[in-house]
């Protein structure tokens, strides 16, 4: 019963009931359910309160479904702790998404752990898509070291989708070597007294090498949030760009920090910070088109995280 | 009676007096107008019959239906069947023109997007998925705006200087949108200092320092705003200049 309940909020119905789709679904600290295609090796280990998991794609393989996994909690009280190494394979190809399901969350606390390695030219996708409930009880502690050899990429894209965030507190560092490039994204809206931190940091070793940072947050009610964004570049021609967006309603409160740092003449970051709020010309707008005000304010933040 | 009156409106704003004992009525199913030159308070009234944030303390009242609408906010007024274009519409940074329309609608299917769209002379294709930000000229995002206006099917709206950034061959977009809200059986409220949309209306209110000059048919309201108020000969200023209010 509570795989389904994990199944239906993460919505991958479909994933679950194909053979040619890998998946790995995980309630508390336990493998529920798991599938894999061929080239990609899942290794799985029920450790205390969590699971140790060994994700490797071979070289060359190209994985044409989405992986899809799911780490969810359906207790209202747990922790849950995930400790990941991920190794993909010179010149492959893989999509992930992670579904971080809690949606009867009233005490739960999930800490992942991720070391991840993309091979040569290889490309690396990962969409952490998060649905929480309502009550806000839940702290979330991502942290993760990601390496991109030689010409690879990797896009991540961490987003809350549903329920109060409760406590984020986001650590995701990426190397980047010659010519690769990486894009890393946080979109997060957070409400009541949420807390949100953000530290997404590029190291742009790599000659050629190319990093996006982009964090968008919104702060309603007593939310606070906290952006610290860093981008290094120390190589030639090296390029990138931090960007941090916030949004703040009512009693909210919100920082970004963009941290560039340049030690090659021939490398160039630039940056971007704002911090705005529901202007009330926007609000009244929608409200005279029948929106009530936190539809309106919901739709005005939708917009500006987009 | 008319669907729509508002009785001896005052509201003075950081000590001046914006409106003056005001008084005006609409009719259900007309297409009026509200003309007089610039600064006279027809934005303003528009906001106080709106109940935008900053116009909802006044002196006198609006009745909707004979019943007074005072106490309601914009969002309640706009559920009672008002809603307004605003003269210089708010930007919207990343709201797609798509959502921006559906978001007041009852029917939110794609096509009443597009066909709201097509009423105001724009491609739907080309402008769904544009944000409603910046990046569109004034007479867009004019146009977006009754776009949206149009996809809500109003009782009531008040559309605030229509014409405002309309190049000359839109402009007949603008009216013939102003003639399908009164099929649908909107009342609408146009408010203007341009002849040209002045002619689209049936029936007419002179704004003059903050209160109703004169109402009538549109020809004879249009001859005396030509007359008198282009340029405006008194300066705002009626009583010291021996106009008879
Ligand atoms: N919020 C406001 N604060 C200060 N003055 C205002 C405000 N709204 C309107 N006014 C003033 O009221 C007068 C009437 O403005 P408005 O209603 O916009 O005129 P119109 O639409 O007829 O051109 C102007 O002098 C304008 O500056
Ligand atoms: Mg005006």
């Amino acid at each position: 019963m509570s795989i389904d309940q994990l199944i239906k909020e993460a919505n991958i119905h479909s994933a679950v009931h194909d053979k040619n789709t890998a998946r790995l679904v995980i309630n508390k600290d336990k493998v529920v359910d798991t599938n894999t295609v061929e080239g990609l090796k899942v290794d799985t280990k029920e450790i205390k309160d969590g699971v140790d998991i060994n994700i490797s794609l071979e070289k060359n393989t190209v994985v044409e479904n989405p992986v899809h996994l799911c780490f969810g909690v359906t207790h209202k009280k747990a922790i849950q702790k995930i400790v990941i190494n991920i190794d993909i394979g010179e010149n492959s190809k893989i999509d992930i998404f992670s579904h971080c399901v809690f949606p009867n969350a009233v005490d739960v606390k999930h800490i992942m752990d991720g070391k991840i390695q993309v091979g040569k030219n290889a490309s690396y996708s990962y969409t952490e898509k998060h649905i929480h409930s309502e009550e806000g009880g839940i702290t979330v502690i991502p942290k993760a070291k990601i390496i991109l050899e030689e010409n690879a990429r990797l896009k991540t894209i961490f987003e809350l989708i549903r329920g109060r965030v409760g406590s984020i507190d986001i650590d995701y560092e990426t190397t980047c070597k010659d010519n690769s490039v990486m894009e890393m994204t946080a979109k997060i809206d957070g409400k009541g007294d949420d807390i949100i931190k953000i530290k997404e940091a590029g190291n742009l070793i790599g000659k050629w090498s190319r990093g996006v940072l982009t964090s968008k947050v919104a702060v309603r009610d007593n939310a606070r949030a906290e952006i610290y964004n860093k981008l290094i570049a120390s190589a030639e021609f090296a390029r990138g760009h931090v960007d941090c967006k916030e949004v703040i309603q009512g009693n909210g409160k919100a920082s970004a920090i963009p941290i560039v740092e340049v030690s090659n003449p021939r490398a160039h970051v630039t940056h971007e910070a704002s911090i705005g709020s529901v202007d009330s010309k926007q609000l009244q707008t929608l409200m005279s088109r029948g929106l009530s005000e936190d539809k309106a304010v919901e739709l005005i933040i939708d917009g500006l995280l987009s | 009676m008319g669907i729509l009156e508002a009785k001896n409106i005052s509201l003075s704003i950081n000590g001046n007096k914006i409106l003056d004992n005001l008084d005006i009525d609409f009719w259900e199913g007309y297409v009026h107008a509200i003309v007089g030159p610039n600064g006279v308070g027809k934005t303003t009234l528009g906001n106080v019959i709106m109940g935008l944030e900053g116009y909802r303390d006044f002196e006198g009242d609006i009745l909707l239906n004979g019943k007074s609408i005072k106490k309601l906010n914009v969002y309640e007024r706009a559920k009672s069947g008002i809603t307004m274009a605003w003269q210089e519409p708010a930007r919207f940074e990343g709201l797609t023109v798509e959502k921006f329309i559906k978001a007041g609608a009852k029917d939110k299917s794609i096509e009443k997007v597009k066909d709201a769209l097509k009423k105001v002379g724009m491609a739907p294709e080309v402008y769904m998925g544009r944000a409603v930000d910046k990046s569109l000229s004034g007479g867009e995002r004019k146009k977006v705006e009754l776009a949206s206006i149009l996809a809500i099917d109003p009782k009531i709206v008040i559309l605030d200087e229509p014409d405002s950034g309309i190049d000359v061959a839109s402009l007949e977009n603008i009216f013939n949108a102003i003639r399908f809200l009164k099929e649908n059986g909107a009342t609408v409220i146009l408010i203007t200092h341009s002849l040209e949309v002045l002619k689209q209306s049936e029936h007419a209110f002179l704004l003059c320092c903050g209160t109703v000059l004169r109402r009538g048919n549109v020809e004879e309201i249009r001859q005396y705003f030509e007359d008198k108020c282009i340029p405006c000969d008194h300066k705002n200023k009626p009583e010291q200049n021996g106009v008879k209010l």
